[in-house]
């Protein structure tokens, strides 16, 4: 994985005005990875858009950790279900 | 343009207290958040109509000249202006007014109704509770193309938010198929990166084929005599027709399989799917005397 991949968290949390626990918090529930380089904390630019979507949800809609953590279980069986559904619409005559 | 009841949106009446409409709002936000319903656009529509009404509601200023007003909206700015003239004679430079702030900041702010920019003139920006922001808006396209267009790999030229990009578009896409384009949404913040661009293809079929994944679906009509005695006929397949041998005694409905005539499998060059055709065997109509004679021979024959 190259340097630009990657998201260091301080940036990340000071852009949005949110503080580095939330994304500890979201790593202690795996749904993002923390990677430590050189002392500091990093994540995957392509966890980026997940990230802000939990980011909203926790501070806009006011969704626990244990809430998102059912969210993104269920957001990622909706997404199975929608495939399946094009899927088998695709199939109608 | 339509009067729009914010109280009805939230589903309160006109006593509701700043806790009640908080209270409504956070419910119905949970309900239609976007990131909660991924793909629909009635929620979406649903959300925008709850932002607003929060937006009017919430804020004790617009709530004021909103429940002052309501159905008679359309003369507010006639009442304001007569007020405010009214007023300036009283009290000469006071005239704060304030209501008419073109502020509209763009970019990321809700769409708001031509109501709501009536009467308010454009998103405050009081609702982002976090400012800068960081990676840039995602973008949804849809690209409608004809089944045919899909059938071979091809290069598009789009034009997103003002800016060209070319594309590849493999082929044997299927219909409703999302493709992320990757850094090619709106620009990021603070250092972040672009937004995405998502693109969902919408495949219209106006062909003979029915498409089931990577396999074709079609019918040909075989004569009756044909069938009863074998032979060979022509048969239309996507990309053009070819010659089949047909066996004796073929039934009615009968199904066959031409291996590799499918649709080209995405992203797997060279590899295709199958097609299947169904035969319908066409009875031979207004017969000659002679015809009868003969058909009533072979009837003998079969008793």
């Amino acid at each position: 994985m190259s340097q630009e991949e990657l998201i260091a968290v301080t940036t990340f949390c000071t852009s949005h005005n949110i503080e580095v626990t939330f994304i500890r918090e979201l790593a202690a529930y795996d749904l993002v990875e923390i990677i430590n380089r050189d002392k500091e904390e990093f994540f995957c630019s392509s966890h980026l858009p997940e990230v802000e979507k939990m980011m909203r949800l926790y501070y806009d809609l006011e969704i626990n950790m244990e809430g998102l953590n059912a969210v993104h279980h269920l957001l990622k069986r909706i997404d199975e279900l929608q495939h399946e559904v094009t899927r088998l619409r695709n199939r109608l005559p | 343009m339509e009067y729009i009841d914010y109280y009805k949106e939230l589903g309160l009446d006109k006593n509701a207290t700043p806790a009640d409409i908080k209270k409504a709002y956070r419910k119905l936000a949970r309900k239609y958040h976007p990131d909660l319903n991924p793909n629909d656009e009635e929620a979406h529509l649903k959300f925008q109509r709850i932002n607003e009404a929060n937006e009017v509601l919430s804020d004790p200023e617009k709530r004021k000249k909103y429940d002052q007003y309501g159905k008679d909206w359309e003369h507010a700015e006639a009442f304001e202006e007569a007020r405010r003239k009214q007023g300036q004679s009283h009290n000469s430079g006071a005239a704060g007014g304030g209501y008419r702030q073109y502020t509209y900041t763009g970019g990321d702010a809700e769409d708001f109704s031509d109501f709501f920019e009536s009467m308010f003139g454009g998103a405050s920006g009081r609702r982002s509770r976090r400012t800068g922001g960081f990676r840039g808006q995602d973008f949804n396209a849809e690209l409608h193309l004809d089944l045919r267009e899909v059938y071979t790999t091809h290069k598009r030229t789009l034009t997103v938010n003002g800016k060209n990009i070319r594309l590849t578009i493999p082929a044997g896409v299927e219909n409703g198929q999302t493709i992320k384009i990757a850094g090619h949404g709106g620009e990021g913040a603070n250092g972040g990166p672009q937004g995405d661009l998502y693109i969902t293809f919408v495949i219209t079929n106006n062909t003979e084929f029915r498409r089931e994944g990577n396999d074709l679906y079609t019918e040909a009509d075989l004569d009756l005599y044909t069938a009863i005695l074998g032979g060979e006929i022509t048969v239309p397949t996507f990309d053009g027709k070819v010659k089949l041998k047909v066996k004796p005694e073929t039934e009615n409905g009968t199904k066959v399989k031409l291996k590799g005539k499918g649709f080209p499998v995405y992203k797997k060059e060279g590899h295709f799917g199958d097609l299947y055709l169904t035969y319908t065997v066409r009875i031979p109509k207004n017969l000659t005397e002679e015809e009868k004679k003969l058909f009533e021979e072979l009837q003998k024959h079969r008793r």
